[in-house]
């Protein structure tokens, strides 16, 4: 064997190719970081399953600091179970798992392969795109708890919510009907396009097989136009039908973009039926076929989405989907069935589903995610506790008061922001151009008719149906999509993902910023204890452990929670000093956990939030739950302050002020429940803003919802995150300047486009007008100009990604 | 020479039978995930068959 050059300190698990920082557990040769790694790859090794590292190196997921044990209980209650199945019988279930840690083909190779490794699985098959994991095994001699748990040790979590129990459908019609569109106009003008040929290098008609073979070529392109007018185009037609019938009604004074979309097509196609039936002469068929097909690609391509991702989550996802019940006949219910009455039993790091009184235990209530506030809330018992708040401290019992739907942080889902559709734009810059562009054709259609009305008469049909058909704004519709699809596949790779292209189009316009403080300028997991210091051997932290359990401070207890458990160690003189920390003897060696005078033995003043550890009169370091702002938060919000006003919206009390007075001025709130965040948002849009807000928790929802674009923050892009616009990813957080301004150069690569579609559109009425357009010129010119047009917004989109450094 | 008529309509019809498996396989979900088969061919089936499902 080799010997390993790199240091030790730079040791990569095997498994999951993390540092082996704290731990180096040495097996077969080979480096992991810790206990739950090693366990996969033993469980791999004894199911001759380790090809699995051979497809990628260090494929695993993390397993530091999980702890499944007891978690996925709940799945043993028939009720629950049944509700998950897609499909039961006595010899064979089935059931889908949405799993969001799936990230390579490692994991598509050993979750196809699960059968090998859990006897009673029968088949594994995976949906790579959606995560999805469907299986079905015998529930005679497996049982859903054990895959799970399984799963989970593997590192493939799968995602078990209230939401999740419901069936999510398949691909929605509408893009199924335009893809058989698309079929369907692609292969007839593929055809078109063939059986034009022959026509263009000029047929002898004098000759008698030449004559036929025109007639047969012409009359079978006229069948093949057929669909791609009726069927191809439909949508198009009835926009143009609709949008038409509105401004008669005088309901709207918008020309909707599809009307001269629509007139360009009827005009090929009433211009080429006439060429066919009347002239017996070559019509535009392949013109208007390429046509259509572009116009469908182009309504494919701005459908597009991160599908993978879910925007539209509501409270529903973040709830458990069952919880342990006492006083029933069964140990797990349904979340959703909670009635008044019943009694519940929380765990530590558990959430309380529903509003409900405190039975038993000592309740250390972390609400950051739902509230803002960073410090958990002490409860003792007759305390009421809201729904959504994590128990930080140990098992607790609870009378529920009221159903998870109508709890106090529920009832935000039934404002009315939440009912009705945000507004999208998808073809309003269009729409704004073609009303100008409608009356205009009509206008030089005219002028062109009248024209040759008074010099040849006979040229009059003809140069004014070419007029309508050149004027047909193909390229102008399709640049706004291809764009922006650029665009947003350009943020995906930067980490922030769209819901759509209609929100680059609304980022463009906002004005104002709105940040949430909690998660969002923090980061996220402030709510937990962190370690700041020298590194802690296990005994070390064994001994921590073994004096925190014992104090009731509830700084303790979190600490306790963090370490979660320890080795048991020799504690004598135990000693709680009210006020400064605790102090005692392990194995001899005089320990000392509190406020750093205490443990110092100095006069040095610290935050309420940290608790410092001395053992054997070493200080080592101290654990705090202090929120730590994200790493630049100062810079970008210095840069954007430049071209937008910035809010602050905080669910938090307002100790940070004074930090955060220079950047946000007045315009901070504090201790704002999530209605109020919400009614923020709606006095600023009264005032003529355009918000953009950006959160992280169930706190902003109503916010992120009511905002022009909502855009959520997330350390984990599939973990839960609020319904919204866009997720970013926490890690990009300071690139979000970047981001607005790029929205704004697509915005106006896309005007730069229609600029140059109108040129060729000039070029166009030029040979129409003049007579000259036969259908090879058209055939040539008008897939040309398109394609052109969607090089050029595609091109350039692509070089301004690389030149302002987005990957 | 009417035989290049003949051939186009039989060009045609064998064209239509692919644009009609393309609608199969758009109704079967073949388009839904493009990832996971290409790696999917690769597993080597070396202790159990697969039941085909």
């Amino acid at each position: 064997m080799s010997i390993l050059l790199t240091p030790k300190t730079q040791v990569q698990c095997y498994h999951c190719g993390n540092d082996c920082k704290d731990e180096d557990i040495l097996s077969d040769d080979k480096h992991f970081c810790c206990s739950g790694c090693l366990t996969v790859y033993d469980i791999l090794k004894d199911n001759q399953l380790c090809g699995y590292y051979d497809l990628n190196q260090n494929a695993g997921v993390s397993l530091k600091a999980k702890n499944f044990n007891g978690k996925f209980d709940y799945l043993s209650e028939k009720s629950v179970e049944t509700e998950l199945l897609a499909y039961q019988s006595p010899t064979q279930n089935k059931v889908l798992l949405h799993i969001p840690s799936i990230h390579c083909s490692s994991c598509v190779w050993l979750l196809e392969n699960f059968h090998k490794i859990l006897e009673g699985v029968i088949s594994a098959r995976l949906n790579f795109v959606k995560k999805e994991l469907s299986l079905s095994y015998n529930p005679l001699e497996t049982s859903l708890k054990e895959i799970v748990e399984l799963l989970a040790t593997l590192g493939y979590e799968p995602q078990i919510n209230l939401e999740g129990s419901t069936k999510k459908s398949k691909l929605d019609p509408e893009t199924k009907r335009l893809l058989f569109k698309i079929g369907v106009v692609g292969f007839c003008a593929g055809n078109i396009m063939l059986m034009s040929f022959p026509e263009y290098f000029k047929f002898n008609l004098e000759n008698q097989s030449d004559a036929t073979y025109q007639r047969f070529f012409l009359y079978f392109n006229f069948l093949l136009s057929l669909p791609v007018f009726f069927f191809g185009a439909s949508d198009y037609l009835k926009g143009a039908y609709y949008s038409i019938v509105e401004n008669l009604k005088k309901n709207s004074d918008i020309l909707s973009v599809d009307i001269p979309i629509a007139l360009g097509i009827t005009a090929l196609f009433i211009r080429s039926t006439y060429e066919t039936l009347v002239n017996h002469s070559a019509g535009y068929w392949d013109s208007m076929a390429g046509l259509v097909l572009f116009l469908l690609v182009g309504k494919w391509v701005q459908q597009v989405t991160f599908n993978y991702l879910s925007f539209d989550r509501s409270y529903k996802s973040y709830f458990p989907l069952a919880v342990k019940v006492k006083n029933q006949d069964k140990q797990y219910k349904n979340v959703k069935d909670l009635n008044k009455g019943d009694e519940v039993v929380i765990h530590h790091q558990e959430l309380i589903p529903a509003d409900s009184i405190l039975l038993e235990g000592n309740a250390l209530v972390d609400y950051s995610f739902v509230t803002g506030e960073t410090k958990p809330v002490r409860k003792s018992k007759g305390d009421f506790l809201y729904a959504g708040g994590r128990q930080m401290a140990d098992k607790i019992e609870l009378l529920v008061q009221k159903p998870v739907s109508t709890s106090y942080l529920t009832q935000l889902w039934n404002n009315d922001s939440f009912l009705k559709e945000k507004r999208i734009p998808t073809t309003e810059l269009a729409n704004a151009f073609s009303k100008y562009f409608t009356y205009l054709t009509f206008l030089i259609a005219a002028i062109v008719g009248v024209y040759w009305y008074f010099n040849d008469a006979s040229l009059v049909w003809t140069t004014v149906t070419a007029v309508l058909m050149v004027a047909c704004p193909c390229a102008l519709t399709l640049s706004m999509p291809f764009t922006m699809n650029t665009t947003m596949s350009i943020f995906g790779r930067n980490k922030f993902y769209v819901k759509n292209q209609g929100v680059i189009q609304l980022l463009t316009e906002a004005d104002t910023i709105v940040f949430d403080k909690t998660g969002t300028l923090t980061e996220s997991n402030s709510g937990q204890v962190r370690y700041m210091g020298v590194p802690m051997t296990t005994y070390e932290k064994s001994v921590v452990f073994s004096l925190v359990s014992q104090s009731l401070h509830p700084l303790s207890k979190l600490v306790a929670g963090h370490l979660g458990n320890g080795e048991a160690v020799n504690v004598e003189f135990f000693k709680d000093i009210k006020g400064n920390g605790i102090e005692a003897f392990v194995d001899g060696k005089p320990v000392r956990i509190g406020r750093i005078g205490f443990v110092k033995n100095s006069a040095e003043n610290q935050q309420d939030t940290e608790v410092h550890v001395s053992i054997d009169n070493q200080y080592l370091g101290y654990y705090t739950i202090e929120p730590v702002f994200r790493s630049n938060w100062k810079a970008l919000l210095n840069k954007l302050s430049e071209t937008f006003s910035l809010h602050l919206i905080s669910g938090d009390i307002d100790k940070m002020k004074t930090k955060l007075q220079p950047l946000f001025g007045d315009n901070m709130r504090f201790d704002q429940t999530p209605q109020e965040k919400l009614d923020y948002i709606k006095e600023l849009e009264k005032k003529g803003h355009n918000v953009v807000m950006i959160g992280d928790g169930l706190n902003d929802a109503g916010a992120l919802r009511q905002s022009k674009v909502g855009i959520a923050l997330s350390e984990d892009i599939q973990a839960f995150s609020p319904s919204c616009d866009a997720i970013l990813d926490a890690n990009n957080f300071e690139k979000l300047g970047d981001y607005v301004k790029f929205s704004k150069t697509s915005l106006n690569i896309v005007k730069l486009s229609f600029l140059l579609s109108v040129v060729y559109n000039i070029m166009g009425i030029g040979w129409a007008a003049s007579g000259v357009l036969s259908p090879v010129v058209a055939a040539i010119f008008m897939p040309l100009s398109t394609l052109s047009v969607v090089f050029f917004s595609v091109g350039v989109t692509i070089l301004v990604a690389k030149f302002r450094k987005l990957r | 020479m009417e035989v290049i008529i003949a051939l186009v309509i039989l060009a045609i019809l064998v064209a239509g039978g692919f644009l009609v498996a393309f609608f199969w396989a758009t109704n079967d979900g073949q388009f839904e995930d493009t990832f996971s088969p290409s790696v999917r061919i690769l597993i080597e089936n070396e202790t159990k068959q697969d039941k085909k499902h």
